[in-house]
Formats: structure tokens, sequence, C-alpha cells
């Protein structure tokens, strides 16, 4: 049975601390790109790491949390951008938000169908599962012309941003939007996670049979993880078609998105809510710093294979260099951070 | 009946080239427990060097002895450099190193020889051959020999030698291992070696049949589910499930795509395998293992 590092939430006692920051993480996050205001930050940062953060902590209450390995999350991405979209195109009624919801909702089902082997089938003999899910989803979607309204292209271009009547296509509108569903989102499952629920998940992590004898349904618990976990990654998938991209297609929601999602966990902290963000503030950003760094250090002439290569090759080191320096990714190196700045103030007797 | 046998058995022999795939994660994860998911870049890697090798003149076997050489080495790097500190972490831990160091392989392989197709020749026709009246391919022949020549080979050095029986100890109980004095590095870098030499073979098959090039480092998503079935322990079971696998999915595409359209190939092979494990949990021939509280 796998097991998974430590679970970071549930060591920990709460402090006033997590909750100061993160308020004030959410304030910022409200306020202060409006005051820079640049068009590139909102469409080509902000928007994709709220929604990659979104998956994130999908993959992470199944992986991090209930301790269920996918390699399918970009699947439910795709089923709830094609819900969403063909809810939002045939039934009358309901708005683009309804249908994002309802779009998260199709995806859960499809979340608690994929993981129904999980009652069987434990550790490594379950990736069959998540990944068939990640072949059969987007071959489904280009195969059968009525997901994409018989668009021959496979490619479908999401309807203009609206809310209650006003418009929010713009690069800002965009970003607000995709702001208060994630931190909407982010709260519920956080409260989800400290509920019962959440200890459970965590006893079926870390010992299946154990969290039986004390009367926990292992069964009921796992495919309650797959449906929240894939609600999540749908709402997600919505977002990535509505909000960021304006058009999706099949081909975008592949297994490399999958391990995208995969690498926000590993990088930012399996079981951990922060870590999310911090994965895919980080996932995003390395590629930008990359490119930045490869035309600084040798001039634009730079071959991009050669480029492309080279970053695949850091991007791989980083990845064994966070699993053996720090397995409990960025949130654990941000804690340590605070914790001796905290200690400075006298705070550091609640932390221990 | 004569069009179902041939399909039956060409994709059978091609299942054969999945298993070679596989035999490769089955000798690392015996013994030691890693999911090695970095299988498909060492087999982009060591063709891309083998065959680049070839180009620049050298001649086959000491390519085949160089390629090999620097496999081993980079066994040697991978056991000191991710492995050994990653000692006793979780095996997902593990599986995620493994995704990073294929993304290093993959890297490495493409810096170093460029990302052009290239042709290999090993001098293996690919030509309708009959036999008992059925028309099948040579090529497919030809890796089904070799394949079972590999088996034989893995099975006498793990199943007759010392060296075999340090393996077998490490995968069933580490600790009890190193009590009696069996060095735990040393076994990894032999079966992370031997996994280089099959990823080697694996790499020079798929090779001369579809070019080197960096689709070859996909083809570990064709054998997955072939190991899901046969079992992460048995390189007998990843055989017969390569044969199953590829016969299936040949039938499949075939007599099903028919039906519900085409390109199934891209996961009816999992599907397949899930099938399996709901009988079979561990796959056809995977250890069972028992868990208490």
């Amino acid at each position: 049975m796998a097991t998974l590092p430590q679970p970071l939430v549930s060591t920990h006692p709460r402090t006033a601390l997590p909750a100061l920051i993160a308020s004030v993480a959410i304030v910022a996050a409200a306020f202060l790109p409006f005051a820079i205001g640049s068009d590139y930050l909102f469409s080509a940062i902000l928007v994709p790491v709220l929604i990659l953060s979104l998956a994130g902590l999908g993959l992470n209450i199944l992986t991090g949390y209930a301790g269920q390995l996918s390699l399918g999350s970009a699947a439910f991405m795709a089923i709830g951008a094609f819900a969403t979209y063909n809810i939002n195109l045939r039934l009358p009624g309901f708005s683009l938000l309804l249908s994002i919801i309802a779009g998260g909702v199709i995806a859960a089902a499809f979340g608690v169908l994929f993981g129904l082997p999980s009652l069987r089938v434990k550790g490594f003999y379950l990736i069959a599962s998540t990944l068939a899910a990640q072949f059969f989803v987007p071959w489904a979607l280009s195969q059968y012309g009525w997901f994409t309204n018989g668009d021959a292209s496979g490619v479908i271009s999401a309807p203009p941003l609206t809310l209650a009547g006003y418009s929010l296509d713009s690069p800002a509108g965009r970003y607000a939007y995709t702001l208060a569903i994630v931190a909407v989102l982010t709260l519920l499952a956080r409260n989800l996670i400290h509920s019962p629920t959440g200890r459970a998940w965590m006893a079926v992590r870390d010992m299946d049979l154990a969290a039986a004898a004390i009367g926990i349904s292992p069964g009921r618990t796992k495919l309650l993880a797959f449906a929240v976990s894939s609600f999540l990654l749908g709402v997600a998938g919505a977002l990535w078609a509505f909000t960021y991209l304006g058009t999706v297609e099949p081909a975008g929601f592949d297994l490399d998105r999958s391990f995208q999602v995969l690498f926000v966990i590993i990088i930012g902290g399996l079981g951990s809510i922060r870590g999310n963000f911090l994965g895919a503030a980080f996932i995003t950003l390395l590629p930008i710093a990359l490119s930045l760094a490869g035309a600084a250090i040798v001039g634009p002439v730079l071959d991009p294979a050669l480029l492309e290569n080279a970053q695949k090759v850091i991007f791989g080191a980083l990845i064994i260099f966070f699993l053996v320096a720090e397995p409990d990714g960025l949130t654990r190196l941000l804690d340590r951070a605070l914790r001796t700045r905290s200690s400075w103030i006298g705070r550091s007797k609640s932390r221990q | 009946m004569q069009f179902f046998l041939e399909v039956l058995i060409g994709g059978a022999l091609a299942g054969i080239m999945y298993a070679l795939v596989a035999i490769g994660f089955v000798l690392i994860y015996r013994a030691s427990g890693v999911f090695n998911f970095a299988q498909g870049s060492m087999i982009l890697f060591a063709a891309l060097t083998f065959v680049n090798l070839v180009e620049r003149g050298v001649p086959f076997w000491l390519a085949f002895a160089a390629t090999l050489l620097i496999l081993i080495a980079s066994a040697f790097l991978i056991e000191r450099l991710v492995l050994r500190p990653l000692t006793n972490r979780s095996v997902i831990t593990l599986f995620m190193a493994t995704l990073g160091l294929s993304y290093i392989f993959e890297g490495l392989a493409q810096i170093a020889w460029g990302t052009q197709v290239h042709a290999l020749d090993l001098g293996i026709s690919d030509e309708p051959v009959a036999i008992a009246g059925l028309s099948l391919s040579s090529f497919d022949i030809a890796a089904t020999a070799i394949a079972g020549g590999l088996v034989i080979v893995l099975a006498l050095l793990t199943g007759r030698t010392s060296l075999g029986l340090s393996l077998r100890a490490v995968a069933a109980d580490p600790l009890a291992a190193l009590s009696i004095g069996i060095r735990l590095d040393r076994v990894t870098v032999i079966a992370w070696s031997l996994a280089g030499f099959v990823a080697l073979v694996a790499g020079l098959m798929w090779g001369a049949r579809s070019g080197v090039q960096f689709s070859l480092s996909l083809i570990v998503l064709k054998a997955l589910p072939v190991l899901i079935i046969g079992g992460f322990t048995s390189i007998g079971g990843v055989i017969v499930a390569g044969i199953l696998v590829g016969a299936g999915e040949k039938l499949a595409e075939i007599y099903l795509g028919a039906i519900i359209g085409n390109g199934i190939e891209n996961w009816f092979a999992y599907a397949f395998a899930l099938v399996f494990l709901m009988a079979r949990p561990t796959g056809l021939f995977g250890q069972r293992s028992w868990a208490r509280i």
C-alpha cells in the first residue's frame, strides 16, 4: 500500500498565524494586481496560477489527503470544460457560473465512476484506472462531434464572460471572476479537510485496514475523495477553457497537463492547501524565468529546441532536488522561514 | 477464420514488443520497489546514443558496448544521487523522482544527439512470411525470438546465480538482506544496469521498427497496461500479458473499432487491464501482499 509523507495540516495545532497569512494573501490577491494593472500579469500569470492551484487542490485531496495516486487529472478537467460548454450551450437558463458548477458535478460523477476500481485495487495498480480515464476521455470528446457541437476542428470557443449582466471580458475581469471562484472553493475544501470527512481521508491514506477497524468505510471514503477531487478538477478545467484560454480542445488536456498538476502538488507540498498555490506559482513562473535567463546568458539567438531540452533537464533535476531536500514541498520551506521570523517576536511556543 | 487467426497471432507477436519494454520495469521494481517511469526515456536515450555512434562509423558491437557502459554509469549516478538520498521514503516519492529522471534523460538525449529522426537497420527484414498458411511479419518473429532469449538469460541470471539470489533477497526484505551482508547499493546498481541493458535491446528493436525518435519514450505508456496485467514482479507474467494485450488490441481495433470508432488502441489496453484487475488485483502473476494492523 502506498504510504505518503506525514500530513502537514493535522500535525500542527492551528494558530492565528496561518489564518492571518491566508487573509493577507487573499486581500493582497484581491487588490494588489489591480494597482499594478498589467494585462500580461493578469492573463499570462495570475489566471493560470489560480486555475492550476485549484486543480492542484483537487489532486491533493485525492493523492495528498486520501492517498490514491492519480495520473488522470487532465481527463477530469476536460470533462468539466466540455460539460460546462455543452450545458451553457444547450440548456436555457443556465448562466455560465451555474454551468461551471454543473460541469464540476458531472466531472465528479465520472470521478466516482473511474474511482470504483479503488475499492478493489491498491497502490500503483490503481493508475490503470486514472490512465484509462486520461486516454479514453479526450478520445471520446474528439470522436463524437456532439461534444464539440459538430465543429470539425474539435476546438470550441468560449462565450463572452458575463456575470449578472456585467461584462467581465477584460483581463482584469477574468482574473476577478477566477479569483472569486477559486477563493470560495478553496475555503470550502479547507473546511471539508478539517472536518471528520478530511480526517477519514487521512486515516484511509495512512492505513486503510486500521481505518476500517475504527469504523471508517474505506470504500465510501475513497469514492467521496474521488468525487470532491474531480469536482474541483472539473471546475478548474472549465475555468481553464473559459477564463484563461477562451478556447478549448481535447488535446489541451493530455497526459502532460496531468503531470503538470501532479508537479504542482509535489513541489508545493502533498497534504497541504497553501502548497497548491505555491506549487502553481512555481510551475508557471519557472519556464518564464528559464527563458529569460537563457536569453540573458546566451542572447536572443538561442536555439528554441535546445532551450526546451535544457528546460526539461533543469525541471527534472529540480523535481529530484525538491524530493531529496524538501520532501514536504515549498509550503514547509515557507513554514520554516515564518517560524524563524515568528520566534523573534516570541511566538515560537505556540508552534511547538 | 484465417484473417482472424492472422490478426490474433500478428497482434500477439507485436505484443511481445511491449513486453520487452515492461521487463525493464519488473527488474527494477523487484530489486528496489521503485516504479521506474523513466524506463521509456532510458529506451530513447539508449537508442539515440547507439544510433548516433553507429552513424559516426563505430562498429555495431562497439557501439552496443559503449552505450551499455554509459547506461551502467548512469545507473551508478542514479543510485548515488537519487535513490540513496531517498532511501526509506514512500513509494510515491520514489515514483515522482523517476518522473524527474525521465525529463533529464529525454532532455540530455536530445541536447546531445539532436531531435531529428534516425533510421536504424539491424539487418532484420520486415516482410510477410507464410507459416502454416498464415501470413506473419518476419520482424515480429525475430522480436519474439530476441525477447525469448532475453527472458531465458534473465531467468537464469536471477534464478540460478548468487547475484540473482541477492536480488531476490533484497526484494523480499531489504532489512534482512542488509543484515546478512548483502550490499543494497550494489544490488540497486546491478538492477538498474540490467534494466538499462533491456532498455537498449528494446530501444534497438523499436528503433528498427519505427525509427529512432522522441516517440520512443512514449512506449512506456504502452508498456504500463502490460505491466499491470502481468504483475509488477513477474518477468514471465509480462510476457504473457504482452501477448494478451497485443492480441486484444489488434482484435479490438478491427472488430470493436468498426462499431465505436477508430483510434481506440490509445485506451483499449488500459480498459483491458482494468477488467483483469477486477479479477486479480495484483495482476496475473504479481505477488499478493499481506497487510496487518
